[in-house]
């Protein structure tokens, strides 16, 4: 057992890395291979064998997310700092595709819509990707800000003019600002751990996303009173406590891999998770306000939205969360 | 080469735009002869519903375009004709041959094509009243299968005197055929058409 820490820790960052996407994805391959064997058992009766075709379905779309997200960090990680960067723009872009197609604008928006996918959202990856930290952090809530309502002004329509406005600046600051928060902790320098960031990317992810699936989870099987039923009929403090807890823990247990100590890296995560959950519970009330359960629940789509947002919205908001506090608290 | 590398480049380019979905509702996609009708608000119609199609049926599915406008300039000409194969139609009246002998033409080589029957993109949501073409097709060519399609969203990708369009999901939903009722009006035929059209919105 020591003997393995030991040989765990004396790798290079590289080598260090490596073992962890190798060992992620043996993990989803044995997954995998397990819902495929369970796929082709054969089954007694017919009521057990459409119960498990309806878990395995889920199941499988879960495994095929995981796969994705594990794709996309190793050949980020792999290909360097900048492919990552491209390929959270991308994420980005389609997130904020959903989100604008769910909350329709006018035509006067036009000049408005072109600018933040094609001039914001590239600007301020490009400004995440050269390290100006003061500069991004501040350059779509201050200067975006005041340019995109302008353009939507000269359009010369007035009619429900503010709620257009808040609608695209409240998508762009879920879906660029939060979003590209997560590639940026690759820029941050803890001293004495250089070439091991992409390490902090995954705590992060990792932390948020066993947060989620355990407030999922808990919220199923506890069955708790619902706090605002009109916006979520399954969120409840106990189950995001509990989330937020086990996410938590599970940070601390991976604080091997951060600069940190494991009462840190517990601090830190726990941070990230109630962001995270809380930033998830408030993208329903949104979603509400649309009318929708999902962006994009299957069936009843109009759109052709693939729920992507669903997935990352915790993460928009956790990530900003977590940069900051990690950036002011460590003066990194 | 060219004409195929610019349609993959188009069915790229909408595919990260929209999404592109095909939504089958009323019937699937099939290779027999058939005219797709469609609300029309956007230049990005005619790709939206072509991209929608399978691989298969887009080769013999040709749209409707009109003559005046799409060969004003060699590029617009060479777009609608080597790339979309479209069908040109002449929207002044001048001349004394039917504007709709060319639809004919290819009807009778046994195309599918895809129609626009309000004649023009509209500015609002509602579809305009539905120009009198579609029920002379159905009246000369009663075999062949027609489908209605509304195309949803797609004035927001690239509303009427943008040149940039944004990326905004839309959808195709293909519905029930319908058929000319044995002695029906020419304007209620019409009128049923568009409300088949209309009533794909909400589906």
């Amino acid at each position: 057992m020591f003997q393995m820490y030991y040989y765990l820790k004396n790798l290079s960052p590289t080598q260090q890395v490596g073992m962890l996407f190798v060992t992620i994805f043996g993990l989803l391959l044995l997954a995998s291979v397990g819902a495929f064997l369970l796929s082709v058992r054969e089954h007694a009766d017919e009521a057990r064998a459409d119960f498990w075709r309806k878990e395995l379905k889920s199941l499988d779309a879960m495994l095929r997310t995981s796969w994705l997200m594990v794709l996309v960090f190793w050949i980020g990680w792999a290909a360097g700092d900048w492919v990552a960067l491209t390929l959270f723009a991308i994420v980005s872009f389609f997130a904020l595709r959903e989100f604008l197609t769910l909350s329709p604008t006018r035509l006067g928006d036009h000049r408005s819509l072109v600018l933040a996918f094609f001039v914001v959202l590239p600007a301020q990856y490009a400004l995440v990707g050269g390290g100006h930290f003061d500069m991004f952090t501040v350059f779509i809530p201050v200067y975006v800000f005041l340019a995109l309502p302008l353009a939507s002004a000269l359009a010369n329509d007035p009619l429900r003019f503010l709620e257009r406005s808040a609608k695209l600046q409240w998508g762009i600051m879920v879906c660029i600002y939060g979003m590209s928060h997560v590639p940026a902790i690759l820029m941050l320098k803890f001293p004495g751990y250089e070439g091991r960031s992409a390490f902090m990317v995954f705590f992060l992810v990792a932390v948020v996303q066993v947060c989620m699936v355990t407030q999922h989870i808990a919220a199923q099987r506890m069955r708790r009173k619902p706090i605002a039923p009109a916006i979520s009929q399954s969120f409840n403090w106990d189950s995001w406590g509990l989330g937020v807890l086990v996410g938590s823990l599970f940070g601390a247990l991976l604080a091997g891999i951060t600069p940190w100590v494991p009462g840190t890296a517990f601090a830190a995560a726990f941070i990230a998770c109630s962001a995270g959950g809380l930033g998830h519970f408030v993208m329903k009330a949104l979603k509400r306000d649309r009318g929708i359960p999902n962006w994009g629940a299957e069936g009843q789509s109009v759109t052709g939205a693939g729920g992507l947002l669903d997935r990352v919205d915790a993460l928009c908001f956790a990530a900003p969360v977590f940069f900051h506090t990690t950036r002011w608290y460590f003066g990194v | 080469m060219l004409a195929k590398m610019m349609s993959y480049f188009l069915l790229g380019l909408i595919r990260v735009l929209t999404g592109s979905q095909a939504r089958w509702h009323g019937c699937p996609p099939k290779a027999e002869q058939r005219i797709y009708f469609a609300n029309h608000q956007s230049h990005a119609d005619l790709v939206m519903i072509w991209a929608a199609l399978p691989k298969e049926l887009r080769s013999v599915t040709r749209a409707i375009a009109a003559k005046d406008y799409w060969t004003k300039t060699p590029f617009k000409q060479w777009l609608t004709s080597a790339v979309f194969n479209v069908i040109y139609v002449s929207r002044d009246r001048t001349s004394d041959e039917d504007p709709l002998e060319p639809l004919f033409d290819a009807l009778q080589n046994g195309d599918s094509i895809i129609l626009f029957p309000e004649g023009t993109r509209g500015f609002t949501g509602e579809p305009q009243p539905f120009k009198a073409g579609l029920y002379n097709l159905a009246l000369k060519f009663p075999d062949v299968v027609l489908v209605p399609a509304w195309i949803n969203n797609v004035q927001h990708v690239l509303p009427k005197g943008e040149v940039v369009p944004v990326p905004v999901l839309c959808s195709v939903t293909f519905g029930a055929p319908m058929q000319l009722g044995a002695g029906e009006d020419r304007r209620a035929f019409l009128e049923r058409a568009r409300a088949a059209v209309v009533a794909l919105r909400d589906v």
